[in-house]
């Protein structure tokens, strides 16, 4: 019998720091994190010259694209809510296309009796997504009772004076609760699909078959934070809606 | 049936089960969507973002039972 490619669910730990377990997928967010800080330095290093660079204009560009796509979303309000919509697209973005690099997932290093990946996307990982959905819900809340007031916003989940709209306000809760979970597994979902796709295809047929599965993977990741950043928008928009 | 043949089947019946109402609720939405463009060509970026949302909460579905059969099948 052959030997069966190595799909695993969860990260693996490559490092035990005091206690605290470095796993593939951290290391590969700690990289993408360390590369997003440098690229935001050139980027307000290079704003201030007056000779620009070439790729200057090309990040310019991209941020440019951007904004105007969630100014058509989230129309006057873009000046306040670039920042989070922005990082969140930016962020998941890079995290996304840093797992199909290659050698990442195939560099392979000893870890007492087995071998487990050196990196590993960080989108792959459910403990990172339900991070970043928590952080959508939490500002989608925060949003939400800086513009309404607390007491109005709570009363769109807790109203008493009548039946209908007590239940109404429960069924509420419950789907605001249930957009941490649809957040995360439709991120974690999509990616690690994507990943094990790759996987498959390569054990199957090793050389150029996966190449147009690559190509599809690369727009599933730019789809996949584009609608992470957009669904943040449009629920926002929804908290921040008066009711009636 | 053994164990092991229980658990494979558990993953593909979920998996094939899972992705019938999403495909029929994704092809509903793109049929939609190009039937309001004909109508109305100018407003294609508006459709297009709301087709691109109504997509991503129909593809959800497919994706919860994606994740279950994933985990069936790798753990």
């Amino acid at each position: 019998m052959r030997e069966s490619p190595h799909i695993s669910i969860k990260p693996e730990q490559i490092y035990d720091l005091f206690g605290f377990s470095i796993t593939n997928s951290y290391f590969a967010a700690l990289i993408v994190i360390i590369l997003f800080f440098f690229l935001a330095i050139y980027y307000s290093f290079q704003i201030k010259k007056t000779n620009k660079t070439n790729f200057f204009y090309f990040i310019h560009f991209t941020i440019r694209a951007i904004y105007n796509f969630f100014q058509n979303v989230v129309t006057d309000r873009i000046a306040l809510l670039f920042p989070l919509l922005g990082a969140l697209f930016f962020y998941i973005l890079l995290l996304n296309w840093f797992g199909l690099l290659p050698g990442v997932g195939s560099i392979l290093i000893r870890e007492e009796y087995h071998f487990v990946p050196l990196l590993r996307g960080n989108t792959t990982d459910l403990n990172t997504t339900l991070a970043l959905a928590l952080t959508a819900f939490v500002s989608i809340q925060y949003y939400g009772m800086r513009d309404l007031g607390i007491t109005r916003y709570l009363t769109k989940f807790f109203n008493f004076t009548n039946p209908i709209s007590f239940f109404t306000g429960l069924l509420e809760v419950v789907s605001e609760f249930s957009k941490v979970l649809s957040f995360s597994f439709r991120l974690f979902g999509n990616i690690f699909a994507g990943e094990v796709l790759l996987v498959i295809i390569a054990f199957l047929m090793p050389i150029l078959a996966s190449f147009p599965f690559l190509l599809l993977e690369t727009f599933v990741g730019l789809v996949q934070a584009i609608v992470f950043s957009m669904l943040t928008a449009v629920f926002i928009l929804n908290a921040t809606a008066k009711s009636h | 049936m053994s164990a092991e043949v229980a658990k494979l089947f558990a993953v593909a019946i979920t998996i094939a089960l899972g992705v019938i109402a999403p495909s029929i609720a994704i092809g509903n939405i793109g049929a939609k969507a190009m039937e309001s463009l004909g109508r109305n060509p100018e407003a294609e970026s508006a459709i297009r973002t709301t087709m691109i949302l109504a997509i991503a909460f129909a593809e959800a579905v497919a994706i919860y039972a994606l994740v279950v059969s994933l985990i069936l099948k790798f753990t």
